[in-house]
């Protein structure tokens, strides 16, 4: 196995040292190393974080391998920084029994550029109508712990109860996605004065957070573990900031996307913007920025929803909701954070790294830990050219934006998944 | 000129008030025996209609061929268009064809905007979804005009579902443009949130028709779907006609010069009374007739008609 000696690298955000990978892990951190064996990657600066881990990807395969496959979603994953990835469950067939899991993970180790979590299916089918059989997945060898409808909402309350109670044998957590959906029948974008203008049905916001505000209550009732995808408004945040005062095991998670664009984006009518829950006020976006540094929202999650050229170049209302986001989701957090460092890690890598319980991940370099990490140029800018991504599709929002930050290399157990910028296979 | 007319937002008052001023002289041609002008002559304009409106579309052709345009009618029905082509692909067709103009109607919001992007020619907006149908706000605001011989000034009331609407969003960015005030009426559940930071400030909202009614200059009401009752938007017919329909009683508390105004199609009985529809404050034939002459106008603007 090849060594990498990094030298001169922050190590989030730490004052410049030298980190020597050998084996699979980092073998030694300090100034002043020499390797003669290994290759050096020169790392001034750049800083090292602990490989970002993200807890809401789309993959679409099985079944919609023309728009994504767990081999171009990990080799997108690996060029934006990413070590590891949950896997959504909303496949065809959907992830609801222990074979498809198995099967989505067994793609994941043959790609072998970034860990593939699947997280399984509650109900069969997404279908919202009874359990998927939890405890199977759990057993499989994709070790499943997040359970999610993502794409639906559990919106039956007695369902939603009994899943958040029946994970609790095997410490399963229950993401959910929280949108009442008689209260967004038909919706497109975000109810407010720019769904009044441009005619489409609004998705308001207390559909989010009228569900939100319930399952905290059945998380308390029951004192399990629940996990909010995608948190997108203000009201969301308040509901949030008091269950986690009262001591609700409440996590909850924010995209790139929610913390920058507003629903002004959807006036062209281009669907490359739809998205479920949709964009929302710069007041929900500054409330989002906010929680996010207090942790009242957790982790910055991507939603990375790659789409087919034909289910976005049409008419908005038909248009399939949803984004890329794997390659971007650093630069975005540098942009609205800064360089925090610290805070980066904690919400990219280190706490999603906990919620999903990947061990071996989100872990800051230092000698004896497996090197899963990433280094970042943080003076580099870039321009996204939607061809250049490595995903299978081109539906990312920040087609010609100039963003800061480039991923120079990312290490999956010592082993270079990027290396010059490029993906290594 | 502009190039396309996708929304009332797209008309400054210099611009509409030419369309109005070029549908007058347009009107004369109507009078004439040989109801032709030769002004677009060669150019070809496409009626792409994925939603049945004979009324609208019989409009637009009327107006194209009193023009001399070729006119082509691409109708979702019997078409490649109902066998799931997708408006891009359509869209390079009718690239291909070289229509000058596409004149379309679509129930999504905002397809006019997206076949903009597509095609060469100019893109008339004959209605999209529940966002805009200007044409319609701009033959409404000429019957205004030829009615009560002015527009800045005057207060309207739009009276009914709002917020299924398209006639009401392009009625209220038009009319505020030319300086009329305009008051929204109907059920708090079908005016849609914060109308006038969307549309115009200083748009009123009332739940009170007959509040309204004795100081306006125009009541326009709006088709009001029997179905809206199945999704809770009011109770039933009978309530929202006894709330906000327009019949003989109401209609007399209107000033003495107030005109009644309709889109079409009416649900008669629900939204209007056959008294009310048929009274000589109704403009509702008038608005017709001044659709062919507005939508001439509008043709003739977009092409470049005026500098040949
Ligand atoms: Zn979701």
């Amino acid at each position: 196995m090849t060594a990498y000696l990094i030298t001169s690298v922050s190590i989030v955000g730490a004052a410049p040292t030298d980190l020597l990978i050998r084996d699979g892990v980092v073998a030694e951190v300090g100034p002043g190393l020499s390797a003669p064996d290994a290759v050096v990657v020169d790392g001034t600066g750049l800083v090292a974080l602990p490989g970002l881990v993200d807890l809401h990807t789309h993959l679409r395969e099985p079944g919609r391998e023309d728009a994504e496959t767990v081999e171009s979603g990990s080799r997108a994953a690996a060029l934006g920084g990413y070590t590891a990835v949950c896997a959504m469950a909303n496949t065809s067939p959907v992830a609801d029994t222990a074979g498809v899991v198995e099967q989505v993970w067994r793609l994941g180790r043959e790609a072998g550029l970034v860990d593939v979590q699947p997280v399984g299916a509650v109900t069969v089918g997404l279908a919202g109508e009874r359990l998927a059989e939890l405890g199977a997945m759990a057993d499989s060898a994709a070790r499943v712990r997040i359970f999610s409808d993502d794409g639906h909402c559990v919106a039956d309350p007695l369902l939603m109860r009994r899943a958040l109670e029946y994970v609790k044998a095997f410490d399963g957590i229950i993401a959910q996605h929280a949108e009442e959906p008689r209260l967004t029948e038909g919706a497109q974008m975000h109810e407010g004065e720019v769904s009044t203008r441009l005619g489409l049905i609004g998705w308001p916001a207390v559909a989010e957070e009228a569900i939100i505000a319930r399952d905290v209550l059945l998380a308390e009732h029951v004192g399990s573990r629940l996990h909010v995808c995608h948190v997108s408004t203000a009201g969301s945040v308040e509901v949030l900031r008091q269950a986690k005062a009262r001591g609700v095991r409440v996590t909850a998670e924010v995209t790139p996307h929610h913390l920058l664009l507003t629903d002004e984006r959807a006036e062209t009518y281009d669907p490359v913007f739809k998205v479920n829950p949709p964009l929302r006020t710069a007041d929900d976006i500054a409330a989002l920025r906010s929680a996010l540094a207090d942790g009242v929202i957790d982790v910055i999650a991507t939603d990375h929803a790659p789409h087919a050229v034909e289910d976005k170049e049409c008419e908005w209302a038909y248009a399939r909701p949803g984004m890329l986001g794997l390659e971007t989701a650093l630069s975005i957090a540098l942009d609205v954070l800064g360089p925090e460092w610290d805070l980066i890690a904690e919400r990219m890598s280190r706490t999603p790294a906990r919620i999903a319980g990947l061990t071996g991940h989100g872990v800051d370099p230092a000698p004896g830990v497996p090197a899963n990490l990433t280094v970042i140029d943080p003076a580099a800018r870039r321009t996204i050219e939607p061809a250049e991504l490595a995903s299978r599709s081109r539906n990312t929002p920040y087609a010609r934006m100039t963003l800061p930050g480039r991923i120079v290399a990312t290490f999956l157990r010592g082993e270079p998944t990027v290396l010059d910028g490029k993906a290594v296979k | 000129m502009i190039r396309h007319l996708l929304s009332g937002a797209d008309l400054d008052a210099d611009t509409a008030t030419e369309i109005l001023d070029t549908a007058a002289e347009m009107a004369t041609v109507a009078g004439r025996e040989i109801k032709k002008l030769p002004a677009l002559r060669g150019r070809t304009v496409v009626n792409l209609f994925y939603e049945d409106s004979t009324r609208t579309r019989i409009s637009f052709e009327a107006a194209a061929k009193r023009l001399s345009a070729d006119v082509i009618n691409f109708s979702a029905k019997g078409s490649s268009v109902a066998k799931g082509e997708s408006l891009k692909d359509t869209a390079l067709t009718l690239q291909a064809m070289g229509a000058d103009a596409v004149v379309v109607r679509h129930p999504a919001s905002g397809a006019p905007h997206r076949l903009a992007n597509w095609v060469d020619g100019s893109v008339v907006n004959a209605g999209d979804g529940t966002h805009e149908h200007p044409t319609q706000a701009l033959l409404d605001a000429y019957t205004m005009r030829a009615r009560l011989g002015r527009l800045a000034g005057l207060s309207v009331a739009v009276v009914g579902d709002v917020l299924h609407s398209r006639v009401a969003r392009s009625n209220v960015l038009l009319l505020s443009t030319l300086g009329a005030k305009v008051t929204l009426v109907g059920p708090p559940t079908l005016i849609p949130v914060d109308i006038a930071g969307a549309l115009a400030p200083g748009t009123d909202v009332s739940y009170d028709l007959d509040a309204v009614l004795p100081d306006v200059d125009v009541v326009m009401m709006l088709r009001v779907q029997r179905e809206r009752m199945k999704d809770s938007y009011f109770p039933s017919a009978r309530e929202y006609s006894r709330r906000y329909g327009l019949d003989g009683p109401r209609m007399r508390r209107l000033p003495e010069h107030a005109i009644v105004m309709h889109p079409g199609p009416m649900n008669r009985g629900m939204e209007i009374t056959p008294e009310v529809a048929d009274s000589p404050r109704s403009t509702i034939v008038e608005q017709v007739t001044n659709g062919v002459s507005v939508r001439m106008a509008v043709l003739y603007l977009l092409l470049g008609g005026n500098n040949r």
